[in-house]
């Protein structure tokens, strides 16, 4: 769940607090811009998303680009944490908005499934055909027909490292997960562990394992596992446990071992690696790292904190694992034709590069100029989401029904943690993880 | 609340029938009573009857609410450790919370009867009511934080062994593997080949930050190169490790430090026959030992691992760390309600015992207490309730590796039907299990009520 992830950025339980504030004051004051004299011009499109603060702020420098363009006005909503349920009742309420900006593959499909999606046209198709890689047409596409746009993506393949730490140690970034391992022994002969691990939340772990399973078990293998086509007790499974479990249970790698590992949140593990008193060289999760490391810790990014690409696991490929926003048009909005061209002006590279100068954002458009990124690192991202192009696979858990890939102390983060907590016993854990998938796929 | 409204009504219409005339009268009696409690029952059944039946009916269907299930649900719930676990912690809750704040609630009570500033003290024991729960929560997640630097229990509790037993210079350090230094069970090192007087040894080890270090450590490759006298069994220890890599393993390169302070034995036949620390540059010896051949040991009080509290709020302890929260918000009300009985108590009976010598722990067993105990069943029967409801603390404080440890049925309830696995069939059913744990109480309460209004 990435709007979780992006909550508990913001330290324990605070967050909880901030969350609430943050639904409440992210309401409805309309945020319109308008002007110009083209084609839309009197038409208002309602936007709906999760974003809120620095995003949803950045997402407006688009859209008002979009109304200077089109004579359109704009309205963004932010909807909270909750997407589907908001959306839900503001179709019922006779309100619902143009677009909405979706954050997971399984919302999108749920509500294709329920009939609210209108299907993206002709324009937006060649568009989308030409400027982007074919996976993220599939991963907006529901039962052959393309309702969802990209617009905005995340990239979950990369580890981020301290360039003193590694320097210290001699070391080099690794270019395969075996190297990782043994850099990170050197790392530690050094006196600093080599990794920070964010064991209190779940998802964490999921992302961990994904790439693993994603580089050893290879993408069609990784399909299946998503769609729950094969069982979770699939040797390849066994085998991404076995090998994320000899990471876990070296004491040499994990700063603190086990338990303490149990005990640092996300935001805990990043501070681990970029805070004040460093316990730890390397920490993996996706580009927000980047952002956390800036905003909290005052690193800079390229100079005191840079990434290399999640390495290969044996023989297989590097796994760029990812996640992203897809906007859609509801078939009951009021002014879905406005809505459409948004979202044909959002297939372009012109949008993507709005909020690509503005920062803390990636863009799976292959035609997106890379200059227009703000910073070296973020281009480097960038530069490897999109080239990893058919291979990019979607985040695991996100795709899995919340009950299995996205609860807090239940399914799969709370059985991930077990096995954080005692990793001896892979087979074990992958039964568990099965037990768990069948109940909430029903089947 | 509406039985006792229709109840006033019938009794002042008149007592005795007189035929036909006091028959309609009732009879109007009776509409007007039904008339008056009409909006509070529409309230009633709008608020409680209606989603209680609501919940009953949800509950015999599946997640989506399409699908007529029956029973399964019921039977899903009872298959399901988790619920198992929900109804083992909810009844350690109900039976450790309110038997302690009753407790603690009688015991403040009697003492601060007897205090000055006896209002000063209630009121400060009565404020944490004042404190939401989910403030309450957020403050007790952070005082029941693992790490010393922010959680303020374990910071103590680290404080306090730290003033007994002082952490050591090297809880980091290790050897590496296959380079003469061979770990023991009790965390010391000891070298794998024995060592004899006129040799000199280098003991590598690694995994100290060189800001780890202490200020005065010196380079250790000149006192690693002396020669040994004949009757003495000299050393160093080193850190095997060059800053920015480069050094060999099992060698002592040029900038590889020494690490001073550390403790060295030499051990013979099992008993340590001498020992000494290290200098600044790392470097040691034994001098007049007799010919032989000795193991070098360094002992497991250089590396002890800093104590690091307890664990507050790991599976074992987290129920218990949540209650002790809830005992905090608690106890100032049972404490008030109690003390508001005790104030009511006949003083003459207290007197009068005082007069026949009884002590004050006499009184307080065989005169306070059952005098009391119309109060103490109130109190104690009102936190039972409102213990089988507890939530936001449980959801809250509890962290999510270990949620699944601390769940209780209200939190399982929620989470099933609404936080990931919406499943608001099951999410029904566990409503209903609670709501069949509750009215025993309820109907205990009520009955308790209508007693000591006749």
């Amino acid at each position: 769940m990435r709007r979780t992830r992006r909550t508990t950025l913001i330290t324990g339980c605070t967050a909880l607090v901030i969350a609430l504030t943050a639904t409440a004051c992210g309401g409805d004051d309309p945020v319109s811009a308008g002007g110009g004299d083209k084609s839309l011009s009197g038409q208002t499109v309602t936007v709906a998303g999760v974003w809120s603060g620095s995003e949803q702020k950045n997402f407006q420098k688009v859209l008002d680009a979009f109304s200077e363009k089109t004579g359109a006005k704009t309205q963004f909503v932010s909807t909270g944490d909750n997407v589907s349920t908001v959306v839900g009742s503001k179709i019922e309420g006779g309100n619902a908005p143009d677009v909405v900006m979706v954050p997971q593959v399984g919302v999108l499909k749920q509500f294709a499934e329920k009939g609210w999606l209108k299907p993206l046209d002709e324009k937006v198709k060649s568009a989308v055909n030409a400027n982007f890689a074919k996976v993220w047409q599939d991963y907006g596409t529901v039962d052959g027909t393309l309702y969802g746009l990209y617009f905005k993506a995340a990239h979950k393949s990369t580890v981020w490292y301290s360039p003193e730490a590694l320097e210290q140690a001699g070391v080099e970034a690794p270019k395969t997960y075996d190297e990782m391992l043994k850099n990170g022994r050197t790392i530690s002969d050094s006196g600093l562990a080599a990794f920070s691990v964010a064991g209190q939340d779940g998802w964490t772990l999921t992302d961990w394992f994904e790439n693993i399973y994603l580089s050893q078990a290879g993408p069609e293998k990784y399909d299946a596992l998503a769609a729950h086509e094969i069982k979770w007790t699939d040797p390849t499974v066994v085998e991404a446990l076995d090998t994320l479990g000899k990471l876990f249970k070296d004491k040499q790698l994990i700063a603190g071992g086990q338990k303490e590992a149990l005990n640092t949140d996300f935001p805990g593990s990043v501070e681990k690696v970029f805070g004040p008193k460093p316990d730890a060289a390397m920490v993996y999760e996706g580009d927000f790292v980047a952002g956390v490391a800036k905003d909290q810790f005052g690193k800079t990014i390229g100079t005191d904190a840079n990434f290399f690409p999640f390495p290969p696991v044996g023989k297989g490929q590097a796994p760029v694992v990812s996640g992203g926003d897809a906007a859609v048009v509801l078939k009951d909005g009021k002014n879905a034709k406005a809505g459409m061209a948004l979202v044909e002006y959002l297939a372009s590279p012109e949008a993507a590069a709005v909020w690509a100068e503005a920062g803390g954002f990636l863009s799976p458009n292959k035609k997106l100029d890379l200059s227009s990124y703000g910073d070296d690192v973020t281009r480097a991202t960038a530069e490897s989401l999109v080239e990893a192009g058919d291979t990019v696979r979607f985040d695991m858990s996100d795709q899995a029904p919340a009950a299995f890939g996205g609860t807090k102390g239940a399914g799969e983060w709370k059985i991930l943690q077990d096995f954080l907590r005692d990793p001896a016993d892979p087979k074990k854990t992958a039964a568990e993880l099965e037990a768990a998938a069948a109940k909430a796929y029903g089947n | 609340m509406t039985t006792t409204v229709v109840k006033e009504a019938r009794r002042s219409s008149p007592a005795r029938p007189d035929g036909a005339r006091a028959r309609r009268s009732r009879r109007r009696g009776r509409v007007i009573a039904l008339l008056f409690a009409l909006p509070a029952l529409l309230l009633l059944g709008a608020l409680v009857v209606y989603p209680v039946l609501f919940s009953i009916g949800r509950s015999l269907f599946d997640a989506s609410g399409d699908t007529f299930v029956g029973g399964e649900n019921y039977a899903e719930m009872f298959r399901d450790p988790t619920t198992l676990k929900a109804i083992r912690n909810t009844a350690i809750w109900v039976v450790v919370a309110p038997t302690l704040l009753t407790g603690l609630g009688l015991i403040l009570a009697v003492l601060v009867e007897k205090i000055r500033w006896a209002t000063a003290f209630k009121l400060l024991l009565f404020m944490p009511m004042a404190v939401s729960f989910l403030a309450a929560g957020i403050i007790f997640r952070l005082a029941y934080d693992e790490d010393p630097d922010k959680g303020v229990l374990n910071a103590a509790v680290v404080s306090i062994h730290d003033a007994f037993d002082e952490g050591s210079e090297y809880p980091t350090a290790r050897a590496r593997d296959g380079q003469g230094l061979n770990q023991q069970k009790d965390g010391s090192y000891v070298t794998g080949s024995p060592v004899s007087p006129g040799s000199a040894t280098a003991l590598g080890l690694v995994g100290v930050a060189p800001k780890d270090l202490p200020a005065d450590a010196r380079p250790a490759q000149q006192a690693a190169a002396q020669e040994a006298g004949a009757d003495e069994v000299r050393g160093v220890v080193y850190l095997d490790f060059t800053p920015g890599g480069g050094g060999k393993p099992g060698v002592v390169d040029s900038r590889e430090s020494g690490l001073p302070g550390m403790r060295v034995e030499a051990v013979q036949g099992g008993k340590t026959v001498a020992s000494t620390t290290t200098a600044a540059d790392g470097s040691f010896r034994f001098t007049g030992l007799k010919d032989g051949s000795y193991t070098l040991k360094l002992p497991k009080e250089n590396f002890e691992q800093p104590y690091d509290g307890i664990s507050w709020l790991g599976p074992t302890l987290v129920t218990p760390a949540i209650i002790g929260a809830y005992l905090w918000i608690w106890t100032g009300f049972a404490m008030v309600l109690i003390g508001a009985g005790l104030s009511t108590l006949p003083r003459d009976a207290l007197e009068a015992a005082r007069m026949d010598g009884a002590n004050e722990w006499q009184i307080f067993r065989k005169i306070t207490v059952p005098l009391l105990a119309p109060v103490l069943t109130v109190v104690f029967v009102t936190l039972v309730i409102n213990v089988m409801k507890v939530f936001d603390l449980v959801y809250i404080i509890a962290p999510g590796p270990v949620q699944e440890d601390a769940t209780v049925l209200a939190t399982q309830m929620w989470l099933v039907s609404f936080g990931g696995g919406n499943n608001q069939g099951l999410g029904s059913a566990l409503g209903v299990l609670l709501l069949l744990l509750v009215i025993p109480a309820m109907v205990f309460n009520v009955r308790r009520f209508r007693r000591s209004q006749r």
